[in-house]
């Protein structure tokens, strides 16, 4: 059975893990000082011989991003760090901040090196102040070691709070002053991105793995995980499970593996339907227990590693009332730019509103499924595919509950039972 | 573009049909190509791609590779390899257009037979070609307050709106104009503009042009008519020197409403909104109707047109006679002036400069101008583009556009050689050549030009002596080319017409005796007056001293220069024969007033700045209004002196026969620069223009239009303004010996010398209020 393998996650336990101190008392820092002694271009080969892939969803190879550069172009490059973590049940970059922010300044460092770039910034949510405050003063006591300031400046930009923006280009558009809206593509960023040059836009858990491969070497890394997916992970376990929180696993693990390590779903009840990478990505069931966390394995299965977000939820849970609640988040945070996620969504929550209330019909799953077919995509950038994954997975696996709500004429669940509150006398 | 300039061509397959485009060409242009009509909404052809709609999605392949799923013909150039399969040919992209159509359509009401676009409506018509004829949507529609005020002139109602972003993208690609963006998000995004700061464009109106559907209209037009009742008529724009291609929609014998026509050379497919939306002057009720005589008791009385046309025959037959017509005149009624003059009235003593002008002016343009052929097209080229005495977003807003598309697209460099830092000018991140007023000439011969570079001179170089000269020498010195841009339509025809005193048709010389000999035989006379003619203020002042006793006035204020009393005291003392089409300050004083046709009622033909000929026909068909050369032919008639000139037709036809003048231009004598002068410390020397909004004689009655004009203000330095104790919104009584203004001071960067204040706006009429044109000494005083 495979096990935990805690690398970025290695201290976390310690009261002062997320200190300059303590990260240097477990050797931080040092891989920088060992990547900036390198050439550039042996650090990007060293992170594609790694197989490190992009942790924000996508899973593009780290060390290729950053290859698309071109070099010696006499135009300032940049990295960008997308700590826009905004996905409902993704959480990792959070803690990971509030735990160990030095890491990611290592990271950032390490890249910036490879890329040839004197300026990163991370673009962060706004909502996190507590992280915000965090990393900021872990910059600061950065800056104060000397391990910023000599060449490569950090800037920690907080942004407004639009889950658009964690989509890099609409991320760009926010760091720069705009509205974020995704932009066109090509160019791409790291042709033209941030103010039009060159721009490397990484992941938190991405570009913080960077540093323990520059350390222990692309073999180490490599000798984690599966074929095509290298290294370990944070899995964020959340929802109806006794031990909520993150594992850090090689990729290719399982959830009944995870499960079994963190303590199970909540007593006395079953697993009914989770999801492997936040809210975007397509819902499993029972019968994915046992499919292999990584890139390929979930895609296989149908569905995307995503964040590796694992929302678990029993069977007190009503998943027509789950799969509106997600929908509503995609129609709040649509940012109308298209007209599929924007009309889509306002549409698409009316419908599952009429169905989850009882007042629907079976032609209304019918319609629900073509405009899902409508909007997958058809949209300017994957926020919109994105919200059609659940209703779509979920009446794939679940049909004969919305067909439930209809005969039933409305919620056939207690609403009570799936809340952690129920039975704790409340 | 060129065929010479086409070098790479690439060919695509689509719907199985090949065909060869240039490289770089959107997929959805190139269908355009083999006429299969991809529907859309965001796209537009002058604006960048945004891919937002999502209505024109397509299957795309590349050398068998096909894209997974459909793309945005309109942010896709073709490759080599593409195929393309359309919603004709791919049932995946018929599905996917069907669906966008349908959601477009959820939240948009159902007020079509109340929208003004109903019957023009992009989304009407893709509608019924991919959308459903009966809905699937049960829900509940977005709601919005309608409509709201963008400007004086724009509402928007954000119901209808697609959200294609074509106006906010206008305003910041073609126009560079902000505080209009969109805003909100989701459902709830919408077109916006800055609560704290009003949106104020000279080209919003092509935002309502291109507006896809019914969401943003203009107040003039809102609710007046359908699309479908109007007839339309190609026509020309008479505001000003920029030569817009326009249609003009009329129902029932009334304009409501000209649009911007597609012109590639000139316009592209946009104007300002002075030509679209200024035009109600023309059905002004104060209209001239009939023809007038002034009566023994000094009345005018209305008269029949026999006796109209003897009595202005027997004034002009008994006198000697000078001519003056307006810049406005179109190329072929300037034409029958000239022809007037010389063949009636047998002499040269004619003038269209009905503004400020000089003698040294009347020399560059016969020198330089005359026949010239400087073009957008040379703009579009040029490494450097100098603008002297001209504000081209004020004074020829197409130019204005036409150097912002340049300065967008490869940052052309742009010079301004003025007192004022004008907004057109900072949009173009210009260099501001900084110099006094009247003190312009010095600074142009340090210019630094090559033979790809542009000269834009406005007809304001004539007010500062020299400056033309410096015009002429930097032009020899360098090789760069010359273009003389005036503010109104018809002067470079009436220059081109001979309709001045030191040139015949076609550019010839007055003096020149082949040049006569050219113009008699064609028109069939003996011989032609020899001498140079008279200037405006020439004639003005022999009428004064009794060498002129009668006057053939077309179109004309005489308030528009710096001497209008002796100008009214001449019309006064003058037997005047008034051409015109409503009541003005020479009709009153007119023997004689014969009412003509306005643009609309007529044909004919403007050569703009580049003296690119602009016919249009009439649009309104059953005008009884005559063409001004019309009535100089019966005049002439009248007179026993016929011009063989009964029909535009005819004129153009002779116009075309004139050839080009191949002897000696005109040659032209450098005037000095005048001496700087010492000011005092409540001094400053006046700086103005005029602006594209103001109370220009054919903007009367557009009260919307009005709203958007920039706010009337005097502009000086901070220096200045620091020592007087000056700041923002004190008012500033500026004065000269016959009169004053009194206006709020802005202060911002201006020459140290100079005042600045608009020529012709609300409160700030500086011709007939000062008499003082650029670079008048004036007091200020802070009220």
């Amino acid at each position: 059975m495979t096990k935990l393998a805690p690398v970025l996650s290695a201290h976390w336990d310690e009261k002062d893990s997320f200190t300059i101190e303590a990260y240097t008392r477990h050797g931080g820092y040092k891989a920088s000082q060992k990547a900036l002694a390198m050439d550039p271009d042996a650090v990007i080969q060293l992170v594609k011989n790694s197989g490190l892939r992009g942790r924000g969803g996508a899973g593009f190879p780290t060390g290729m991003k950053w290859g698309f550069i071109p070099q010696g172009d006499n135009k300032d490059h940049y990295l960008v760090v997308n700590a826009d973590e905004s996905e409902p049940g993704t959480c990792k970059d959070t803690p990971l901040l509030m735990a160990n922010p030095h890491v990611l300044i290592e990271g950032c460092i390490i890249a910036c090196h490879a890329i040839r770039a004197k300026h990163a910034f991370i673009y962060i949510r706004g909502e996190v102040t507590h992280v915000v405050r965090r990393v900021n003063q872990a910059i600061e006591d950065a800056y104060r070691a000397g391990h910023l300031g000599n060449g490569i400046d950090l800037v920690l930009h907080v942004g407004a709070g639009a889950y658009i923006c964690g989509e890099e280009t609409a991320l760009l558009d926010s760091l720069e002053g705009f509205r974020g809206q995704p932009r066109l593509r090509p160019p791409f960023p790291a042709i033209a991105g941030l103010y039009a040059r060159p721009t490397v836009v990484n992941n938190v858990e991405s570009i913080s793995a960077v540093p323990a491969i520059v350390a222990n070497g692309a073999e180490w890394y490599q000798s984690m995980g599966t074929e095509k997916s290298k290294g370990t992970t944070l899995y964020s376990l959340s929802g109806h499970v006794n031990n909520p929180g993150q594992f850090e696993a090689p990729l290719g693990i399982t959830l009944r593996e995870i499960l079994e390590l963190s303590g199970g779903i909540r007593n006395g009840h079953t697993l009914k339907f989770w999801t492997p990478g936040g809210s975007s990505t397509p819902i499993f069931t029972q019968e994915h227990l046992d499919t292999p966390l990584d890139y390929e394995g979930v895609a296989a299965a149908g569905s995307m590693l995503g964040t590796k977000a694992l929302q678990i939820f029993d069977e007190t849970t009503c998943v027509v009332r789950a799969v509106l609640r997600w929908t509503e988040f995609y129609k709040h945070e649509s940012c109308g730019k298209c007209t599929p996620c924007r009309e889509g969504t306002w549409w698409l929550v009316q419908i599952l509103r009429d169905l989850e209330a009882g007042k629907g019909t079976e032609a209304d799953l019918a319609k629900l499924l073509d405009l899902c077919d409508n909007i997958m995509g058809r949209s300017f950038c994957a926020l919109g595919d994105g919200a059609t994954s659940p209703i779509t997975s979920s009446i794939k696996y679940f049909r004969d509950e919305y067909i439930a709500h209809i005969t039933h004429g409305g919620c056939p669940f207690d609403p009570v039972a799936s809340t952690l509150f129920v039975g704790a006398g409340a | 573009m060129t065929t010479s300039e086409i070098t790479d061509l690439i060919t695509v397959v689509i719907d199985g049909f090949e065909v060869s485009v240039p490289k770089g060409t959107l997929v959805i242009r190139a269908a355009e190509q083999l006429g299969i009509q991809i529907p859309r909404f965001c796209d537009h052809p002058l604006l960048d791609p945004v891919g937002a709609c999502r209505q024109c999605l397509v299957d795309i392949e590349i050398n068998g590779r096909a894209f997974p799923k459909p793309q945005a013909s309109c942010t896709i150039p073709v490759e080599p390899g593409m195929i393309v399969k359309t919603q004709l040919t791919s049932v995946v992209a018929d599905k996917a257009q069907k669906g966008v159509m349908e959601l477009l359509l959820i939240n948009h009401p159902l007020d079509c037979p109340v929208c003004d676009k109903g019957g023009e409506c992009p989304l009407q018509n893709q509608a019924m070609s991919t959308g459903r004829s009966e809905t699937r949507f049960e829900g509940v529609k977005r709601t919005f307050e309608k409509p709201v005020n963008i400007s004086s002139q724009v509402l928007l109602d954000r119901e209808r709106c697609v959200l294609c972003a074509r106006c906010t993208r206008f305003s910041d690609q073609i126009a560079s104009d902000p505080f209009i963006t969109l805003n909100e998000r989701g459902a709830l995004q919408q077109v916006g503009i800055y609560e704290k700061a009003p949106f104020k464009s000279y080209f919003s109106g092509n935002a309502v042009q291109i507006c896809p559907v019914g969401a943003l209209t203009g107040a003039s037009y809102r609710f007046r008519a359908r699309p479908f009742d109007l007839v339309s008529t190609p026509s020309a724009c008479e505001h000003c020197a920029s030569g817009c291609d326009m249609r003009t929609d009329v129902r029932r014998g009334k304009t409501l409403r000209r649009l911007a026509g597609d012109d590639a050379s000139v316009n592209e497919e946009w104007n300002c909104d002075k030509g679209r939306w200024a035009f109600k002057y023309v059905t002004a009720v104060d209209r001239l109707t009939h023809p007038l005589i002034r009566d023994a008791s000094g009345e005018l009385v209305q008269a029949s047109w026999p006796e109209a046309l003897a009595a202005a025959a027997k004034g002009l037959q008994e006198n000697t006679s000078a001519v003056l017509v307006g810049g406005r005149a179109t190329h072929e009624d300037a034409y029958g002036y000239s022809k007037f003059a010389r063949i009636a009235l047998g002499t040269n003593d004619i003038d269209f400069r009905s503004r400020i002008s000089s003698n040294e002016e009347r020399e560059f343009l016969a020198a330089h101008v005359v026949g010239s052929s400087t073009t957008y097209r040379d703009i579009d080229r040029a490494d450097h583009v100098l603008l002297v005495g001209f504000e081209p977003e004020e004074e020829s807003p197409i130019v204005f556009l036409r150097l912002n598309k340049q300065f967008r697209k490869r940052a052309l460099k742009v010079s301004a050689i003025a007192s004022k830092l004008s907004i057109g000018v900072e949009k173009l991140k210009g260099d501001f050549i900084k110099v006094a007023p009247g003190q312009e000439a010095s600074a142009i011969a340090k210019q630094a030009l090559t033979s790809l570079s542009v000269i834009l001179v406005g007809e304001r170089a004539s007010e500062s002596a020299g400056a033309l000269s410096a015009v002429a020498a930097l032009a020899d010195s360098t090789g760069a080319k010359i273009a003389w841009i005036p503010r109104r339509a018809g002067e470079r025809g009436a220059l081109e017409a001979g309709a001045i005193g030191n040139l015949l048709p076609g550019g010839r010389p007055v003096q020149d005796p082949a040049a006569r000999v050219d113009i008699a035989a064609l028109w069939g006379v003996s011989s032609l007056p020899s001498d140079n003619g008279r200037s405006s203020d020439e004639i003005y002042a022999g009428i004064s001293t009794g060498a002129i006793g009668a006057l053939l006035v077309g179109g004309v204020d005489p308030l528009d220069g710096v001497n209008s009393a002796d100008a009214l005291a001449a019309l006064d003392k003058a037997f005047v024969v008034s051409l015109e089409i409503a009541p003005s300050e020479v009709t009153l004083r007119a023997d004689v007033v014969l009412p003509v046709a306005a643009i609309t009622e007529k044909s004919g033909s403007f050569l703009n700045w580049e003296g690119r000929a602009r016919s249009f026909d009439a649009a309104v068909s059953d005008s009884l209004n005559r063409s001004d050369l019309r009535i100089l032919s019966m005049i002439a008639d009248a007179m026993g002196a016929s011009l063989n000139l009964s029909t535009v037709t005819s004129a153009a036809k002779e116009i075309s026969t004139l050839g080009k003048w191949d002897g000696a231009r005109v040659s032209m004598q450098a005037v000095p620069a005048s001496q700087s002068s010492n000011l005092n410390s409540d001094q400053f020397i006046l700086n103005s223009w005029r602006r594209l909004l103001d109370l220009g004689t054919l903007q009367k009655g557009e009260e919307n239009l009005a709203g958007t004009a920039r706010q009337t203000v005097a502009v000086i330095s901070p220096s200045r303004a620091q020592a007087l104790g000056i700041t923002d919104g004190n008012l500033l009584k500026i004065s000269t010996t016959q009169g004053s203004v009194t206006l709020p001071a802005l202060v911002e960067d201006i020459h140290d010398d100079a005042i600045w204040a608009p020529r012709n706006s609300l409160g700030s009429q500086l011709l007939v209020n000062l008499g003082a044109g650029h670079g008048a000494v004036v007091t200020v005083v802070k009220l």
